[in-house]
Order: C-alpha cells, then structure tokens, then sequence
C-alpha cells in the first residue's frame, strides 16, 4: 500500500535550483500493477528514485505499508529496500562472471537468509520469472537479453517484496522480446498477485499496465485505468 | 552477510581479474620476502661474525707492541712492528694481574715452509704450552707444545689440519714427518682440531712451534709480537686490562699513558664494534626493504581504487537491494586485507627459500627468525587495512542512484 501526499524534490544543479516534482499526489493499492509514463525531463526518474526509496523528497510525505519513508536515514532506507522493494532496471545490472543462481541469490545475502533457504527461493523465483532450469548455473554473461531480464525480475522477487519497481525493463531489448517480458510481469501481477510499478517513456509498454500515471514537468497529467480486451 | 558469503565474494572478486591481482599481489611478496631475507641475512651475518671473534678465545685481551712516541718529532714505524715486548713483559702480567686465566706470549711470522718436496707458504707462531687455553684450541693427534720443549728449545711442530693438508695431502699421516722452516728441520709432533677458519687469523693453516725455539731459529731476537690473556671470566675483562696496561707502563717506565709503547686490544671492544656494524647494516637492508613493502601497499591501494570504480554499478545495485554502507566497506576492506595476507604468506615463503638457499650455497649462515615473520604479518595486515581503508570508504560512500547510472 502506497501512498503519496505532496511530493516535491528540487535538486541543485550548479548555482541554480531545479524543482523535479512540483506536488505529486497518488495511492497504489496491494495487487495493482501501475505505469508511469512520461518523457525525459519530466520526474519520473526523480520519482522512481523516491518510491525506491534510494532518494528522500524535499518535502510531502511517502507512506509505504503504513511507514513513512520519507524522512529515514540511509541505512534505514537499504532496510526497507531489502525487505519491501524489488528492481528491475534497464541495463539488467546482473553480476559479470557470476552464475544466474547467485545472482539471485545475492539480495538474501544481505536479508541475512540462512544458506540452505537461499537455493530454494532463489529457484522458485526463477520459475516464477519463466526462467528454464537448464540455465540456472550459467554465467549470467552467456544469457541472451530476454534471459537476462528474466533473472533480473527473479532477483526482484527472491525476497517476495511489497512492491517490484521497474525502471524501462525493456529498454535495451527488442520488441518481441520486451513483449514476453512484459507479459511476465503481468503474469507476476495476476498470478502471483504481485504489485508493480512500471516506469516508462513508450505508451505501448504503458498499456500494458491496469492503470496508467502520466507525468510532465514534475506534475501529475493525467490517471487513468486500462482495459484490456 | 557471514563470513562464507564474504570469503565467496572476495574469492570470485580476486580471481575475476587474475594477472592484475597477481602482479598487485607480487608487490607485497616482494616487499614481505625482501623483509624475511634481509632480516635473515642480517641477523645470519651478525651471529657468524661474532662466533668467529668468540672462536680466536674466550675473554681474550691481547696485548701488542706500538710505538713509543717520545715529545718532538720522530719517524713512527707501523703499529705493531716495533719490538717493546719481551718474555719478561709476559712473567710480570702472570706475576702482578689478578683474574688470569692464561697468559701466552707469541712470536709469530710467515715463512716459506717445505716438506718431502711439497712447500707452502703459512704463519709459524711461536708458542708456549699456556697457548692452548687462552686460544681455545684443541688438539686432533699427538700432543701439544710442552714447557719441557720451551725450556730445551726443541725443534718440534703441531701442525694446523690445512698445513698438513698442503705438506703431506689430505688427511694424510704427519706424525713424526720432518718439515724445514727457514731451513730448520722441526719434527710433527701433534696436530690440532680444525676450528673453521674466520676471524683475524686462520688457526688451522698455521704451524705452531715452541716459543724459544721460534726466536733462536726464526726471528732471532728476544721479542715477542704479542701477548695474549685470558681474562677468568667476561665480567673481569675491563679490569685485566687496565691492570696489564699499569703493570706495563711500570715496567717500561713510562708515566703517561698517551705515550705508551704497547696497546691492548680487548675482545669485548672487537664484538661490540662488530656488532654495532652489523646491527646498522640489518637496518639499512631492513630499511630499504621496508621501502619495498610499503610501494606494495600503495600497489595494493591502487588496485583497489580502480577496482572500486570499475564496479561503481556493481556497489550500486548491492545498494540498491539492500547493502548498507558497513556491508560494501566490509566488502572491499576484506578484499584487500585478503590481498595483503596472501601476498604476505607468499612473501615469508619466498624470503625463507632465499634465506634457505643462501645457507645452502654457503655464502653465509642465515637465521629467520619467528619474530621477523611474525612482524611481516602483521606490517602485511596492517598495510592491507590502511591501504584498504581509504577506497573500501570511497565504495561505501557512493550515491546509489550515481553509482547505478555509472558509465
């Protein structure tokens, strides 16, 4: 459960100040699998980073699961990452050299999981995410771009996180697939009943989603729901 | 994290790039084995030259002529050359100093020696029975000098094992062989121990021959070229010299020290000069590899700034999913304690192999010692740590959302 009252974040940039978001306002129910769409410039980076909670707001206030975040210290922030938050970015970001397994496996290292629990979960991640067991020991540099995202999504649901956060998922893969990507997600979202926030600038990848947030020039443009056929 | 996931990330880290952290790592070996080695050698070559001072005798102070230097000018000979002590000088230190082990007067020289057709050249001293104790030497067959063939000023010798060797072969039978010295027939009574040769003079290539024998034959006159004593015990060393140097003076009539015609040497004088060289000299070699391991260190610490920004994406994503600052710190911080350690085993097995093989080679007898390789691990942790701190910091620090746009 999410919700945003009166985000505002106003950078420096040099001697100027740049305001990012300018007062956003919104819920997200549990279950809901939401996008926000906008173009370069408009915050919606600057508000990925605050529902990560890897940035603090200038001001407003961010509950997540009934806590304020917005007003946490670094470290309580990397807490609540650990235990509530799943990424997924653009450039996959898995370990070089590294098996697709460990990889998974990474965010219970630091949940402070015991060992024999980690290969578990990581494996039921991974077929949750549609990855092939055949691939589960290789290298993570030897997987196609698709496979890459898919282990990326597992890493994001290893730790069954309140909300999985997807910055352009499918910005470095070719459309067809992008499509099966994003068709996991929504398979993640009805299935497995997964919250997700999807940031994109396409509104073909936006429609995806059941509901759709445009930003522009750090305001809310519009909110609207999406039926699929 | 534990410490498996720890030791499995800096494993997979170390050996992600393996030449460069080889050649980081060769930086600390070098500087840890050159440590070893050095210490090694230093200790090895202090503990070799003070034996072979200890081997000449045992609190030994050895009195030798010098000239005397009257007021005005004169024309002064090398020290040692002049002849200013006689037998008599010898009685009167036995007479008139307490604490004596052995006094034992020596007339020494080097002559052309020849025996059934081989000749050698080597040192022939004169000695009386009292020799023996105060040169801590030991006799390997027959017998030594006796005052019986001092006061008939018998033409017998004892030879050292390294003449022998040169007039009869090695190992040969010597006893009772006829040997000429400066055209005089002696005969080989006694041979003595070999005692490795070091040290001022090598006692086992010398000819030993009785004292009065030595000047009515040899050097022909009444003098003696040195005296040498034994002092009972180290302790009363200072004070055998002092009194042999005021019973001299007596003797010889002279008032003023400054003038006199002898000098002593004591011992403990040579061991601790010798000593205080090869102490500096273990500095200096400790010293520059000192130099050595602390250019590993800054290898090490260059290593792992550029390690650090390589994996900028790599710091952010273990931010972005959790990692605390103390996590990714304790990350790089083991990672290069790692290093150093590794580095630092490799490095005291290496110094111990040159050490090992100097010994082998018989340049020199080295010692390692525990607490130079105790030392060495603990320069090599604390190089791994202050060099480690500061880019582990740098990790720590970075800006997840930074670090995750890193290019």
């Amino acid at each position: 459960m999410i919700t945003i009252k009166n985000i505002t974040k106003i950078y420096m940039s040099g001697e100027t100040p740049f305001q990012a978001l300018a007062g956003v306002n919104f819920a997200i129910n549990d279950g809901e699998f939401v996008a926000i769409m906008g173009p370069s410039g408009s915050g919606k980076s600057t508000l990925m980073h605050i529902l990560g909670c890897l940035d603090t707001p200038s001001s407003g206030n961010y509950m997540l699961d009934g806590t304020d975040v917005s007003t946490l210290s670094d470290d309580q922030l990397a807490d609540i990452r650990k235990d509530r938050i799943g990424f997924v970015f653009q450039a996959f970001n898995l370990l070089p050299r590294t098996t697709v397994l460990r990889n998974v496996m990474l965010p219970l290292v630091y949940a402070g999981i015991p060992v024999e629990e980690r290969e578990s979960r990581a494996e039921a991640a991974l077929k949750s995410a549609g990855m092939d067991e055949g691939h589960f020991h290789h290298l993570s540099n030897q997987l196609s771009g698709g496979q890459t995202q898919r282990v990326a999504i597992a890493r994001a649901l290893v730790n069954n996180p309140s909300l999985i956060l997807a910055d352009e998922p499918t910005g470095n893969l070719d459309t067809k697939t992008g499509e099966v990507v994003l068709s996991t997600f929504q398979e993640l979202n009805r299935s497995h009943g997964c919250t997700i926030v999807l940031i994109t600038h396409e509104r073909d990848v936006a429609e995806h989603a059941d509901r759709i947030i445009t930003i522009r020039d750090g305001l809310i443009l519009s909110d609207e729901a999406i039926h699929h056929a | 994290m534990t410490i498996g996931d720890l030791t499995h990330e800096t494993i997979s880290a170390l050996s992600s790039n393996k030449l460069r952290t080889g050649l980081t790592m060769l930086g600390i070996i070098i500087g840890i084995g050159s440590v070893i080695a050095m210490l090694a050698i230093g200790n090895g070559a202090q503990s070799t030259i003070q034996a072979s001072i200890q081997s000449i005798g045992s609190n030994l102070i050895v009195v030798s002529p010098g000239t005397q230097r009257a007021p005005g000018f004169q024309v002064s000979a090398g020290r040692g050359s002049a002849k200013s002590l006689t037998l008599d000088d010898a009685q009167a230190i036995t007479a008139d100093v307490s604490n004596i082990k052995a006094v034992s007067p020596e007339v020494s020289g080097r002559y052309q020696v020849t025996a059934a057709g081989t000749n050698t050249n080597t040192s022939v001293i004169g000695v009386v029975s009292a020799y023996i104790m105060a040169r801590n030497l030991e006799i390997d067959e027959g017998n030594f000098i006796t005052d019986q063939n001092n006061q008939s000023g018998s033409k017998v010798a004892v030879l050292g094992p390294t003449t022998r060797d040169d007039l009869f072969g090695a190992g040969a039978d010597a006893m009772g062989q006829k040997i000429r010295i400066k055209n005089v027939e002696f005969v080989v009574i006694g041979i003595s121990k070999a005692k490795g040769g070091s040290g001022f003079s090598n006692s086992d290539d010398t000819i030993f021959i009785p004292l009065s024998s030595a000047q009515r034959y040899l050097s022909g006159d009444q003098y003696v070229t040195s005296i040498s004593v034994s002092a009972a015990d180290a302790n009363s060393t200072t004070q055998v010299q002092q009194d042999i140097t005021t019973a001299l003076l007596n003797r010889h009539h002279i008032s003023d020290p400054q003038l006199a015609d002898f000098s002593t040497l004591n011992q403990a004088d040579i061991v601790a000069a010798a000593s205080s060289v090869t102490g500096i000299f273990t500095i200096l070699l400790g010293s520059v590899a000192g130099i050595s391991l602390v250019v590993g260190g800054i290898g090490i610490m260059n290593m792992m700034l550029t390690t650090v920004t390589e994996r900028t994406r790599e710091i952010g994503l273990r931010k972005a999913i959790g990692a605390k600052s103390k996590d990714i710190s304790t990350q790089f911080l083991v990672e290069a304690v790692a290093l150093t350690f590794i580095g630092g085993a490799i490095g005291v097995f290496s110094g111990w192999l040159i050490s090992f093989v100097i010994t082998r080679l018989g340049v020199l007898q080295t010692q390692v010692s525990i607490g130079s390789i105790l030392l060495a691990f603990s320069v090599s942790a604390a190089i791994g740590i202050i060099f480690g701190y500061y880019p582990a910091r740098r990790a720590a620090g970075l800006n997840p959302i930074q670090a995750l746009r890193y290019e």
